[in-house]
């Protein structure tokens, strides 16, 4: 790799579209300079995933006028307006990493796994634990049923007892797994347990898996470890699982680093901004089959995937989970339930169609609500105990939170929400995409919110293993659009009672003072770049975030919506009634301005 | 740009198709290349390793991992019977003696001095696979199964449920927009392939089950009648082993819709013949949709009504269906405000056009049946070839 980098080529290989993108620099900063796609080729008939790679650079040579291909090779160094300096992939073809874990105790060792392997970018099939009252049969048949891509293994802490973990590894063994790709290679599995255990291990798998053995992800109870055993997930994801997909081996010989699980480069970059920015977030992506959260709180890191909370695939999993009733509660309109279940299981079995009626907009608009409120909480429901690498508690103080399963997810101390996925991205209007978030989120105190403007976070993540500063650059500068900042205020007040009152300094120095009565909202308009200054008081039972009653002041942010002032409650208070209920959701759409005619 | 690729399901009077049958474990392979099979031709076979079940002997009887193997009365790998004792206590007086048995018949896997544990396997369940088509094979895999290959015609659905199955093509309506309801299916539609017409409800299938109807190929069904069918929320369109006593088949979708005259057609010119179908779907990367495959070396059933095709206008000829969108194509709309509904496409503006919703996407004029030109995003169509 050439010191000095002018043009860097990056691609992502998804499920169903490979996209290329090109960052070259230009008066000394690197920016986006053109986007590429070609449908993904794992599967038949092409069977190769470069063919679609070699499509999507294609796309980019002849949008750039870069020549970047000789043949099938990818020119390197550059020189002029030939060839590229560095090329980088993060690939999901082929459903992604799948992953199967185990560990002796749910709540513990099974959960550092669980958290371990989705941190590494996988989707986790199951959680097998000691104590989570399957039978031992049963978990054998579940063993046997799943096709992993590998199997994670902890369970108890160093110089503790080994049974449990022997016993998880006596059921491996009789189930005897078989790889979900390829029928001549043995399954990697990853073993991160108690270190007393290993021999045994190794007398009990050895030969009937591909044993890789690493260090315990929980060698003392208020420790977690889970570094190592992430690092040997990627090591694994390359040397098994992407040797076995189609065209992989030949790709994996045309970047110039490791090709990275889309999620975990993703995530990569999430850390890096949170670090770099020193803020609280939470980024989530919702894609057309599975929804990510990312979270970052006091720099630890967070990710969860909802496997089947989804836009398109796995839309009607979104209304069998969160109910009829839940997803009504955002329609501005009665929808008999036929019609809305019969539209719903059409988009799952035609997946690529879209929206040409505002209606139709709105149902999946309230569908997005309701899987982005999902995800988010089954993140919580993670995100919680010990979190990152050699994080050291008091052993009471790690009961305690195991007991209560207190989240890390602190919503008063979240500074930005990042969103990403085609019904955030491509919503037709921003403050479609603002008001999703905030309604699905429900953000408490001052928040700011962006949306990624055409899913280019997995390319910039695995850059930004290699060049850090190219990837943070493009990622302020050309992947993130600012939507603005909103304020909300946590309690619940009757109707017309006062909220809270504000005052808003605008760049031009025009004052807005204004009183929000509860259950209102109002936008006010504050561009890209722009900061204005607030105070806002609230009445005695509400809450910005320094107690009930007590004035805030603060900078805020603008962006493509400006500032949303949230007056309706945490949660926030729907009308039980349908006419009410309809009238109240039309009154917040004119608030932000959020549909053509108002509605 | 007056030709773009749209997707459409595949409907084809004559085509040759190849199925790959392989066994989920290595096994032994019954064919060879270039025998003819039928549908119900054992292919391959594999043992099934049996169900592995665990027994706790040492806390039974009360004694530490590292004793086990001196209270057993099995070794690994010798065979048992369920209620057979395993391992035993040795008191000092003999009627205090404790017995742990085997709860199933089959085999000692594995005597943990660790755990404590012992697994025992069931014996092996043997698994036949079939070869789903009338064909002949054309390639061997070794250990996994075998490649068949059959000239047919072939019907793709957009949804199914349940699995493979084979049976008489037959008819319970006239017209791909009839409603198929209960009184129309009869005893003589047992074991058959049932067509539909534009919609089923939940009583006809249930009708359909009670006769012995091994599928029912029919335009729409209703989200509510599904649930009630499988018993809970169908969320992901991952399906094929559903057991609700028959494999359907939607070939347009949700709700009312009537079927494509060509699929009807198709359907109908084939009335009597032997088919085979399957309603496993799979919408994912890999996308997996339901099927009726008709193989075409064979002659009507001679006892099997004479396909009234009169009667439901079906069309001797049947063009390619693949490739691109072109002016004049006829398209189905698959989505609101226009769902079902069969246009012709008009024009294909290159450029992208706003939508009442607001986005700006790429779309084409289509002209309705009842003469209107309407504008559909090109996403919102599927090509329909007569």
């Amino acid at each position: 790799m050439p010191s000095e980098l002018h043009a860097i080529l990056a691609t992502d290989c998804g499920s169903t579209t490979t996209k290329a993108i090109l960052i070259e620099r230009r008066s000394g900063e690197y920016r986006l300079s053109v986007r590429g796609e070609a449908p993904t080729t794992v599967e038949a008939p092409f069977e190769d995933v470069t063919r679609g790679v070699l499509n999507a650079i294609q796309e980019v040579e002849e949008l750039s006028g870069r020549t970047i291909l000789d043949g099938e090779r990818i020119i390197t160094p550059a020189q002029g307006r030939r060839g590229v300096d560095l090329y980088v992939s993060t690939s999901s073809a082929g459903g992604g990493l799948q992953v199967m874990v185990a560990g002796v105790v749910k709540q513990m060792t099974a959960e550092s796994a669980q958290r371990c392997a989705l941190g590494a970018g996988a989707i986790v099939m199951d959680v097998l634990a000691s104590n989570d009252e399957r039978p031992g049969w049963e978990k054998i048949e579940r063993i046997r049923q799943l096709r992993p891509d590998m199997l994670l293994l902890s369970g108890g802490t160093d110089g503790g007892t080994i049974s449990h973990g022997v016993e998880l590894a006596e059921y491996i063994a009789a189930a005897n797994p078989r790889p979900r790709l390829g029928t001549g290679y043995q399954l990697p599995l990853i073993y991160a347990g108690n270190r007393d255990a290993r021999e045994k291990i190794k007398e009990i798998l050895g030969g009937k898996v591909a044993l890789s053995i690493t260090e315990n992800i929980r060698p003392v109870l208020e420790q977690e470890n889970l570094g190592p055993a992430r690092h040997r997930i990627h090591e694994l994801f390359l040397e098994h699982v992407m040797a076995q997909a189609p065209g992989y081996r030949k790709l994996i010989t045309w970047t110039g680093a490791p090709i990275m699980p889309t999620p975990a480069a993703v995530g990569l970059l999430m850390e890096t901004v949170a670090r770099k920015r020193g803020v609280n977030l939470l980024g989530v992506d919702i894609g057309g089959a599975t929804t990510d959260v990312f979270s970052v709180f006091e720099g630890v890191f967070n990710r969860t995937v909802s496997a089947n909370l989804g836009m398109s695939y796995s839309i009607s999993n979104v209304l069998a989970e969160a109910g009829l009733e839940h997803v009504n509660r955002w329609l501005p309109f009665e929808m008999e339930e036929q019609d809305l279940r019969n539209r719903i299981k059409n988009k799952m079995i035609r997946p690529t169609t879209i929206p040409q009626t505002l209606e139709d907009l709105q149902v999946e608009q309230a569908l997005a609500r309701e899987a982005l409120r999902l995800a988010l909480e089954q993140h919580k429901a993670l995100a919680v105990g010990l979190k990152g690498v050699h994080r050291e508690r008091s052993i009471s103080e790690a009961l305690m939170q195991e007991a209560a399963g207190e989240t890390l997810i602190d919503l008063w101390k979240l500074d930005l929400i990042i969103g990403s996925g085609g019904i955030l991205s491509h919503a037709p209007r921003r403050a479609q995409a603002m008001l999703m978030m905030i309604d699905a989120f429900q953000p408490l105190g001052i928040t700011y919110l962006a949306v990624d403007s055409i899913f280019m976070m997995p390319h910039l993540g695995v850059l930004s293993t290699v060049h850090e500063e190219a990837a943070t650059f493009v990622f302020d500068k050309d992947c993130l659009i600012p939507l603005g900042t909103c304020l909300a205020a946590a309690g619940a007040g009757g109707s017309g009672e006062v909220c809270f009152e504000f005052t808003v300094t605008l760049p031009n120095g025009e004052v807005v003072k204004d009183a929000l009565p509860f259950g209102e909202l109002k936008s006010l308009p504050l561009g890209e770049r722009e900061e204005a200054l607030i105070e806002a008081t609230p009445t005695r039972g509400f809450d910005l975030g320094v107690g009930k009653g007590r004035k805030i002041e603060g900078k805020v942010q603008g962006g493509a919506v400006g500032v949303i002032l949230d007056a309706r409650g945490r949660p926030i208070a729907l009308a039980k009634d349908l006419k009410m209920r309809v009238d109240q959701l039309r009154r917040w759409a004119k608030a932000v301005d959020l549909y053509p005619d108002g509605s | 740009m007056a030709h773009v690729y749209t997707p459409g399901l595949r409907v084809t009077p004559r085509m040759v198709i190849r199925k790959r049958r392989v066994l989920p474990i290595p096994g032994e392979v019954l064919v060879r290349e270039g025998d003819p099979v039928e549908s119900s031709t054992v292919v391959a076979r594999a043992l099934l390793p049996g169900k592995v079940y665990t027994v706790n002997v040492v806390n039974r009887l009360g004694i530490s991992p590292g004793e086990i193997r001196s209270y057993m009365l099995k070794k690994e790998g010798e065979p048992i019977e369920a209620g057979e004792p395993i391992a035993e206590s040795r008191p000092f007086i003999k009627w205090l003696k404790t017995q742990v048995l085997s709860p199933i018949t089959g085999t000692i896997e594995m005597v943990s001095e660790v755990t404590g544990q012992v697994l025992v396997r069931e014996p092996p369940q043997p698994l036949e696979l079939f070869a789903y088509l009338d064909g002949k094979v054309v390639e061997v895999v070794p250990k996994e199964g075998a490649v068949v290959e059959t000239t047919c015609a072939f019907i793709q659905g957009i949804f199914g449920i349940g699995g493979e199955t084979v049976g008489k093509l037959a008819f319970a309506v006239e017209r791909p927009d009839d409603v198929l309801t209960p009184e129309k299916i009869g005893p003589e539609h047992r074991g058959a392939i049932l067509i539909g017409g534009s919609f089923v409800a939940e009583e006809t299938i249930k009708r359909a089950r009670e006769v012995g109807v091994n599928a029912l190929v029919v335009g729409g069904l209703n989200d509510l009648d599904l649930r009630r069918l499988l018993g809970y929320d169908l969320g992901v369109a991952i399906t094929g082993t559903e057991r609700i006593g028959l494999t359907l088949i939607l070939t347009e979708g949700f709700g009312k819709i009537p079927m494509a005259g060509r699929t009807f057609d198709l359907l109908a010119s084939k009335e009597g013949w032997k088919a085979s179908c399957s309603g496993a779907t799979q919408i994912r990367a890999g996308v997996i949709r339901p099927e009726v495959i008709i193989p075409l070396d064979q002659a009507p059933d001679p006892k099997s009504p004479p396909s009234p095709l009169s009667k439901r206008g079906a069309r001797g000829d049947f063009p390619p269906e693949e490739g691109g969108m072109s002016v004049g194509d006829t398209v189905r709309i698959i989505r609101e405000p226009y769902f079902g509904l069969i246009a012709r496409v008009k024009e294909l503006p290159p450029e992208p056009r706003q939508i009442a919703t607001e986005s700006k996407v790429r779309v084409l004029i289509a002209s309705l049946p009842d003469g209107h030109d309407v504008i559909i995003p090109r996403a919102n169509v599927e090509l329909i070839e007569e």
